[in-house]
């Protein structure tokens, strides 16, 4: 699967590297593509936020905000961080270091947003024994995971480029990041990264791939459409498909006529 | 299942219903056996799709009717336009992280189940064993402090009526003074199943949905993402979150049993027999306008407007054209529901300045002023003295105007003399008398009519009560799909090809085997 691999690259990147930054993010992704398709086909049913406010608001009240709107700008930032070559800033006149100090500060704003937010959800998850009782499998998987999936990121980024000498990720995991997308991996860009970036960008991709088991779907679900629809809506009884009045018990199986 | 989102423009039927609110003993058989039907599962089990309240009293959920807290129903804004209280369409959106104005549990109340298994298992000792409450959502011990009926038949009144909001005029404070003397009567309630309904329009997902054919409003439970705008935007709170589902689930107005032209459980299984059911048709172009009549005192006429005479060949043609079946127009002809609002005009709706346009209407007892009278030295077999009481006793007559006809006495005060009338009449014509035609004058009644109304409302026949037309046979083939499942599916149901992931498993576990 990896045949995209140029020469050069692969005798560059060891069998470990291989695993890590090429065939697990691949099968993550996979897994987070075929997990949503399935999911949507099959458990439309259980395709919710999973709301708990009704059983505990005080916390939630504050907690969730922050979390969210937090978590709004640091996947903005990422999209810009790693989608974006460095060369394109470059280009509209942003300089290497205004786009590094912007990011630091915006970014540390949104991540102490995201975490204090998380660190409230989980708490009230933990101390309510009603919410506690009512936690899923699948919350005591993706809670954890997204915590250490923030925490490593928010690390990363204080321990190297607010306290320490500065990294420039953009040049190492956004170059492998991207080419995971345009199907020309370059394992040996992150191979070099310090511990802390590749820890987050490992846990980020075990999470793509919990993401379609979890309750995470409901962010597909945002409901923009509602700024656009008629406030009543009116439906008809529902009527099976292609039923005409007919004693036979219409089969599961449809348009097989 | 979506199927194509129908224009407006037409005329439309309702199946509404009516309660005679003088027959309500407050035995809530209506509330067990639709909570036997509906709500006995996990997540559920604080959700009363019909309950019945003591009034005056604070309801269930606590102070519900306290628009300023709860922000539920239509206002107008300062231009004069129809608005969701809870807010537009974008400040809606910014709420889904935490909204502000949902109740929480406690508003509710914890629900508990027993420790039934001590009562067996407890070793021999000299005390008696005793089962006592746990909370069911948190499975420990726990004192019960609240419930859906808590004031039943004023229980605790001194200490907690005060807090009903329908009590906030100034002619209110008597009401609290003169409790030993005071008026109770009981109020069945569940969704009302609005023509204008504010869940609907607050969902942001879309999974709300009013049904074309006979206006009963449901969720689908498949489309629900868990938003909970629905319950912040019902001004009756007759939404409820199912907390181990994460979706909103509310009264169906027993669809299955409509749609085979039985009257719902409630109705079916109610003692006093005090319900009624029937077709309404209606200008579905003019609900909007309705709702959005300016003066408060007008909504009640302004709703009634949007009803049409069934009996009108034009109504008819109409129906015709927008696909009404002919039986259905037949039913709409013999419903008791278009009698009681619109011929007879003494049921009115719950409060009517939510703007949503109840379906649900009421016609108001006359036991808190028959009390009034008892209490004032009276005679409450004179209609003399009843109408002396309907006049001059303000403190019933101006709760249950804030009750039904959003605060005019004057239209409660005709209700009540016009019921109070054919009591009388109806008395002397049964003792065998010729009865006092012009106390049916007065109130506006024929003779004829007081008979036809008379026997609507004390007689009753169930075929008189509930005039339900099946689901068109037309549609036979989609109700067949649906004979064997359930409409709400329960979240622990081994349904083949049902994936559960969004339940937890302790919950699914309990759900399975029904309650313990």
């Amino acid at each position: 699967m990896n045949a995209a691999l140029s020469p050069p690259a692969a005798a560059s990147a060891s069998r470990v590297d291989l695993l890590l930054w090429v065939a697990v993010p691949y099968i993550c992704l996979a897994v987070f593509v075929v997990g949503h398709v399935w999911r949507y086909r099959q458990d439309q049913f259980g395709w919710t936020s999973r709301t708990t406010q009704l059983l505990e608001h005080r916390w939630l009240r504050w907690g969730s905000p922050l979390f969210h709107l937090g978590a709004f700008m640091v996947i903005a930032g990422h999209v810009v961080g790693l989608a974006v070559p460095d060369a394109w800033t470059e280009a509209v006149g942003i300089s290497e270091h205004a786009y590094h100090t912007t990011a630091v500060w915006a970014g540390s704003v949104a991540g102490v947003a995201m975490v204090t937010g998380l660190a409230m959800l989980c708490a009230r998850r933990l101390v309510t024994r009603r919410i506690r009782l009512g936690t899923d499998r699948s919350d005591k998987f993706l809670f954890p995971l997204l915590s250490a999936t923030v925490l490593l990121g928010i690390t990363a980024t204080f321990a190297h480029n607010v306290f320490g000498a500065g990294y420039d990720y953009r040049s190492t995991v956004s170059v492998w990041f991207r080419g995971l997308f345009v199907l020309q991996p370059e394992p040996e860009a992150i191979a070099g990264a310090p511990l802390l970036f590749q820890l987050h960008a490992l846990t980020a991709f075990l999470l793509f791939a919990a993401w379609p088991f979890t309750r995470l779907v409901h962010v597909w679900s945002a409901p923009v459409g509602y700024l656009v629809r008629p406030y009543v809506v009116y439906r008809r009884r529902p009527a099976p498909a292609g039923a005409p009045v007919s004693a036979s018990r219409p089969r599961s199986a449809s348009g097989s006529r | 299942m979506p199927r194509g989102e129908t224009t407006v423009g037409r005329v439309m039927a309702q199946v509404a219903m009516v309660m005679n609110l003088d027959k309500c003993i407050g035995c809530h058989t209506c509330s067990v056996t639709c909570k036997q039907t509906w709500t006995n599962r996990t997540g559920v089990e604080y959700a009363w799709f019909n309950n019945v309240e003591t009034k005056p009293g604070v309801g269930y959920p606590r102070r519900y009717e306290d628009q300023q807290q709860w922000k539920g129903g239509w206002m107008l804004d300062k231009r004069g336009r129809l608005v969701l209280r809870s807010g537009g369409r974008i400040k809606r959106l910014l709420s889904l992280f935490s909204n502000p104005d949902l109740p929480s549990i406690e508003d509710y109340y914890e629900p508990v189940t027993y420790d039934y298994d001590n009562l067996v298992s407890a070793p021999a000792q000299k005390d008696v064993p005793v089962a006592r409450p746990r909370s069911v959502l948190t499975g420990k011990p726990t004192a019960i402090t609240w419930g859906a009926n808590w004031e039943d038949g004023l229980g605790g009144a001194p200490e907690h009526a005060g807090g009903d909001p329908n009590l906030s005029g100034a002619w209110a404070e008597k009401v609290k003074f003169e409790f030993e003397q005071t008026f109770l009567f009981h109020l069945p309630r569940l969704c009302e199943h609005c023509l204008n309904p504010a869940c609907v329009s607050a969902c942001p997902s879309g999974a709300m949905y009013k049904r074309v054919e006979d206006g009963i409003v449901l969720v689908d439970q498949d489309r629900c993402r868990g938003w909970r705008m629905c319950v912040t935007a019902c001004p009756y709170k007759k939404v409820y979150v199912n907390h181990a589902t994460g979706k909103a689930e509310k009264c169906t107005f027993c669809f299955p049993r409509i749609e085979a032209g039985q009257p719902t459980v409630c109705s079916e299984t109610c003692v006093g027999r005090l319900r009624y059911l029937g077709l309404l048709l209606y200008d579905a172009d003019k609900v909007g306008e309705a709702a959005a009549t300016p003066e408060e005192k007008d909504l009640l006429d302004a709703q009634r407007g949007v009803f049409l005479d069934p009996h009108d060949p034009e109504v008819i043609a109409a129906a015709r054209e927008s696909g009404v079946p002919e039986d259905w127009l037949d039913a709409a002809r013999r419903s008791p529901v278009y009698d009681l609002v619109t011929r007879y005009k003494v049921a009115l709706p719950l409060h009517p300045e939510y703007r949503t346009v109840p379906m649900v209407w009421y016609v108001p007892p006359l036991s808190p002023v028959l009390d009034a009278v008892d209490a004032a030295g009276g005679n409450q077999d004179d209609p003399d003295h009843v109408f002396a009481a309907v006049t001059r006793l303000r403190i019933p007559l101006e709760y249950l105007a804030e009750l039904f006809t959003a605060g005019d006495t004057d239209v409660v005060a005709g209700v009540l003399m016009k019921l109070t009338a054919l009591r009388s009449y109806m008395r002397e014509r049964t003792l065998g008398e010729r009865g006092d035609e012009a106390v049916l004058t007065a109130v506006g009644l024929t003779t004829r009519e007081a008979e036809d109304l008379h026997r609507l409302i004390a007689v009753a026949k169930y075929t008189d009560r509930y005039v339900v037309p099946a689901a068109h046979k037309e549609d036979a083939a989609a109700l067949t799909a649906m004979e064997n499942r359930c409409p709400v599916e329960t979240s622990g149901d081994p349904a083949p090809r049902k994936i559960m992931l969004g339940i937890p498993a302790l919950r699914r576990n309990t759900t399975a085997g029904g309650r313990p």
